[in-house]
């Protein structure tokens, strides 16, 4: 995590009179949320938030509604004017620029896709992929044929000359997506893209995030509701709760080791055999053990390695870095199962 | 003519959580009735005394220092300063562009000449331009209405008719889009605009034109000024409104890419507000034709003074002659624009049944058998007046008032017994309770009913109001005119509820009613009093009726569209738990409705007072009779110009009282704002 791409610190929003005054104020800072909108009619959004994001990172915000997810990303390009804080992007601060440092950022560092594909109704798929690029002042031929370079990579050739409301809930998101992968910026940013689509056309489109992140290598930052997307597409994942930080981690950590109660809830349904590793489970090497046992990486998913234990008749080893750190069983792996069957 | 709703703030603040708002409410109701009992009493007691009353001929030192300043106007027009170097060059400006027109469509400017473009080439370039900006149909509706008028002998006055309201809108566009775009943008410009336009809303089409006529003269010049001036708010808010309602996923979309405020109007905003704005051109022609028509008490040419010449000269036949024309004419420019509106949605072109390049061809094809139209026009007799021989005006006109005449002795027994029981049974008793309560007992009725309805901010405006209405020394008449709309109202809204309540309640007859509300609307004032003055001859009656046919098409929508807006799942709720329909409608239609019906009841208002005003050409009396006679006799002037005034501080007077009816009394509750916008 050398010199990371998006860096935040100490951001808050508040939205209502006079929030401005809140972030300062070490009393009314410290408020929980119902309490600050009842003293002083305020709502904070976002509060005290940090985190960095890795060039490159698959980084995922989650959070039900009303946790302050979509203004948090808003913020990082004052899509929603931030209260107080820093967002550090290549170094400088989103915050401190003027308008036309802040317009060359959006037009050509972070492009976002939005929940309700936000498109232009009077345009074409091809106008409305080339948008970005015709802001910026690119010549005709230029953005069409860039454009039409996109569109094929979103999976959308054929349909350059339809209008948005001829095209289904997830062929109009492939155009969000393309209009915001034409400019060719570093970071794309996600606000529940996929939430307005039916499950499997969502299933499609979290297919298509990840193979896009696989060719093209843009960091990305995602924010959904739902745990299970966060839990395939994210690298990390950061889960807030009233405008808070509450865990941040990866999809490993969180599910092996909450934070709190809340996070337990959060995590219980989910397989958890199939997000955990083997480090979460290793014993000590047993002193049964033979020392030709079948040895596994701590970094196994615990269902894959569900084959090798079973067909093992002795205890599999585990190793990290080359080092043996202990052994897994039978009853090890079932116990995970278990306890997921027995949370569902 | 903008039927949108305009954002009221709730008018009473202060409301304590604890008392449960059903408290306030009586006392509102309480205040209200103890209004009504001293009304009555004082009446009973004190009928007939200062009730101000001002006989037609006899003027107040007001009316006649306002003639004096008239008279001033008239002779320093020439050397002051202001005129010479404002108004006048304004005017002359004007003038030109109305001239050019007419010239081009109706007759030189001495009116002995040809027009530049006959009949014919008159009618073949306006259903061009009709096919251009809308669509064939409205091409060969455009080519059918101009040669009807031909037919009836009114192709003249119709060009001009036509030549000013071109003018009008031309200029209209000129000063509503560039204000309606930056009202659009700017909520400090719109902040400062907004109340302008709603008080230019609520001034009935009549009172322009005195001042108006005072400053620029009689003739096409002030006819223009004044429609635009009635014109331009539609199109100032419907512009403003297609500006500002981008859906905000898609303008938060374009954001996000770095768009300056100069690129997303151009890309974004004006696009997607171009339906919205030819339909505010589309209100604003309407708006236009009708002050046109009007604007023949100012001696603009046209269509207007056909029908006024033949008001006063209770010639029925001419009238519906004239007026036939007017309502062609509006069927055409209402048509023309809503064809040219449906073609600006985004993503009409796709739905073309014909190709773009073909539909070139075929306007190039017919733009050259056009132009040999045009050029017949300009150099054969034949196409350049219509011919005489075709004119079947007169025909028309004897038939139309034989028709009258016969329809008036025959069906006399109904339509005068009709006319008269309402009239001898709730008018003038309404009326001689209006005009003979003493002035101070019904301002202190209507004051302590302002401070019910709205506090001591309404009170006040009311006070002003009233007080103005009193110095303008026409009190009586201000009250005659005041029973009239307040008698013509209920009728309104009696009719607005039975067939909102119908059509919102059911789609068959929304789908029957609303062309027919919708033709209704874009009718001009005017043209309402003509087949009434058939029926019911020149009385105060027929104007009520006009105004109450003119008004009932505004009361029905809104009355309709509130009724339909209420959610369906609680329409099922209501059904589920078993209720009949009429307590549907009376138990959960018309209460979750109360918002709509204030609003028709307000927008009726507005809208019969205008007509009522209007009426004073067929026998209306009242404040209309004095504008109407100040147009006419010059020592009359300063008393029409006063009774214009006395009309707009009624309005206003009218307007606030009903939104304050409406505004809700405040429940104070802390709100949860959403976190996110």
């Amino acid at each position: 995590m050398s010199s990371p791409d998006i860096s935040v610190r100490n951001l808050w929003k508040v939205f209502g009179p006079g929030g401005e005054k809140i972030p300062k104020n070490p009393e009314l800072s410290s408020l929980a949320s119902a309490e600050l909108l009842e003293r002083t009619g305020c709502n904070a959004a976002v509060r005290d938030m940090n985190f960095d994001v890795a060039k490159g990172e698959v980084f995922v915000v989650m959070g039900l509604s009303g946790s302050g997810k979509s203004t948090l990303i808003r913020c990082l390009t004052r899509l929603i004017e931030p209260t107080s804080g820093s967002v550090l992007v290549d170094g400088k601060d989103v915050l401190d620029a003027g308008t036309t440092e802040l317009r060359e950022l959006r037009r050509r560092k972070m492009s976002m896709v939005f929940q309700h594909f936000g498109l232009l109704p009077h345009r074409t798929v091809l106008d409305n992929v080339s948008y970005g690029l015709q802001i910026r002042g690119a010549s005709k031929n230029e953005r069409y044929a860039k454009s039409r370079e996109i569109i094929e990579l979103v999976g959308l050739k054929g349909y350059e000359q339809h209008f948005p409301d001829q095209l289904s809930g997830g062929m109009q998101q492939r155009v969000g997506l393309g209009r915001a992968l034409a400019g060719d910026p570093d970071t794309i940013l996600f606000d529940e893209p996929f939430s307005a689509l039916d499950p499997l056309i969502r299933r499609d489109m979290q297919a298509e995030v990840i193979r896009l992140h696989k060719e093209m290598g843009k960091t990305m930052v995602f924010v959904t509701h739902d745990l299970s997307e966060a839990l395939k597409l994210g690298d990390r994942i950061l889960i807030m709760r009233n405008g808070e930080t509450v865990q941040c981690g990866t999809g490993d950590d969180l599910v092996g080791s909450p934070a709190d109660k809340y996070i337990a809830d959060f995590v219980s349904e989910v397989p958890r055999a199939d997000v955990l590793t083997l480090k979460w489970i290793t014993d000590p090497v047993g002193s049964g053990t033979p020392g030709d046992a079948p040895v596994l990486s701590a970094g196994t998913i615990i269902r894959d390695a569900i084959p090798t234990v079973m067909n093992s008749s002795c205890p599999v080893l585990v190793e990290d870095s080359g080092k043996i750190t202990g052994q897994i069983d039978r009853d090890s792996i079932l116990s995970v199962i278990r306890s997921t069957e027995v949370a569902a | 003519m903008s039927t949108l709703v305009r954002d009221r703030a709730p008018v009473q603040t202060s409301a304590n959580t604890l008392r449960p708002p059903r408290k306030r409410l009586s006392r509102r109701v309480l205040l209200l009735g103890a209004a009504g009992v001293l009304w009555l009493l004082g009446f009973l007691f004190l009928h007939g005394t200062s009730t101000l009353t001002l006989p037609a001929s006899e003027l107040t030192d007001l009316h006649r220092s306002l003639n004096q300043f008239n008279a001033w106007v008239a002779s320093n027009r020439a050397d002051n300063p202001v005129f010479q170097y404002v108004f006048t060059p304004f005017r002359s400006a004007v003038d030109s562009v109305a001239n050019l027109f007419t010239g081009t469509f109706a007759a030189s400017s001495t009116g002995l000449r040809l027009p530049e473009i006959g009949w014919l080439g008159t009618v073949g370039l306006l259903s061009w331009i009709a096919f251009a900006v809308g669509n064939a149909r409205v091409g060969l509706l455009t080519a059918a209405a101009f040669t009807f008028f031909g037919l009836q002998g009114l192709f003249t006055e119709a060009a001009y008719t036509f030549a000013l309201v071109l003018t009008a809108v031309l200029f209209s566009l000129l000063i509503g889009i560039p204000l309606g775009v930056l009202s659009g943008i700017s909520g400090r410009v719109s902040q400062v605009i907004t109340p302008v336009l709603d008080f230019m809303q609520i001034l009935p089409t009549f009172v322009y034109l005195a001042p108006l006529a005072l400053i620029f003269l009689i003739g096409p010049a002030s006819a223009v000024i004044a429609t635009v001036i009635y014109a331009v708010p539609p199109l100032i808010r419907l512009t403003a409104h297609g500006i500002r309602n981008i859906p905000e996923n898609t303008r938060e979309a374009s954001d996000s890419l770095g768009t300056t405020g100069l690129q997303r109007l151009l890309t974004l905003q004006l696009p997607l507000a171009r339906r919205t704005i030819v339909m505010g051109v589309n209100q604003s022609t309407m708006a236009a034709l009708s002050m046109v028509t009007i604007a023949a008490l100012i001696a603009a040419p046209g269509l207007g003074q056909v029908v006024v010449r033949a008001l006063q000269s209770l010639d029925v036949g001419t009238a519906v002659n004239a007026g036939l024309s007017i309502v062609l004419l509006a069927i055409v420019l209402d048509r023309v624009t809503t064809a040219a509106s449906r073609r600006a949605e985004p993503g009409a072109a796709r739905k073309r049944r014909i190709s773009r390049r073909s539909r070139y061809i075929l306007l190039a094809v017919s733009l050259v058998v056009v132009l040999v139209m045009v050029q017949l026009s300009r150099t054969m007799l034949w196409a350049a007046a219509f011919p005489k021989n075709l004119n079947f005006g007169p025909d028309i006109v004897s038939g139309v008032g034989a028709a009258s005449e016969w329809l008036q002795t025959n069906l006399s027994l109904f339509t005068v017994s009709f006319r008269e029981a309402l009239t001898n049974g709730i008018l003038n008793p309404f009326q001689s309770l209006l005009t003979e309560t003493p002035f101070y007992l019904l301002v202190a009725v209507v004051l302590v009913a302002a401070y019910a309805l709205g506090g001591w901010k309404l009170a006040l405006v009311t006070a002003s109001c009233l007080a103005a209405i009193i110095y303008l020394g026409l009190w009586s008449d201000a009250m005659v005119t005041l029973a009239s709309t307040l008698v013509a109202t209920a009728v309104v809204m009696v009719l607005g509820i039975i067939f909102g309540v119908a059509m919102g309640r059911s789609n068959k007859v929304d789908q029957i009613m609303r062309p027919m509300l919708d033709a209704g609307q874009t009718m001009p004032a005017f043209v309402y009093l003509v087949p009434f003055l058939g029926l019911f001859g020149a009385t105060r009656f027929t104007a009520i009726v006009a105004g109450i046919i003119y008004a009932a098409p505004v009361a029905i929508k809104i009355t309709a569209d509130g009724i339909a807006a209420i959610s369906p799942t609680v329409m099922e709720a209501a059904v589920s738990s078993g209720s009949t329909p009429w307590q549907v409608i009376t138990k959960v239609q018309l209460p979750m409705a109360r918002k709509s019906l204030a609003l028709a009841a307000n927008q009726g208002l507005i809208y019969v007072l205008a007509m009522v005003v209007v009426g004073a050409l067929v026998g209306a009396g009242g404040l209309g009779y004095d504008v109407v006679a100040g147009f006419v006799q010059s020592s009359l002037f300063g008393k029409g110009l006063a009774a214009g005034l006395a009309i707009v501080f009624l309005g206003i007077l009218l307007d606030r009282m009903t939104q304050a009816a409406a505004a809700d009394p405040v429940r104070k509750i802390r709100s949860a704002k959403s976190s996110a916008h």
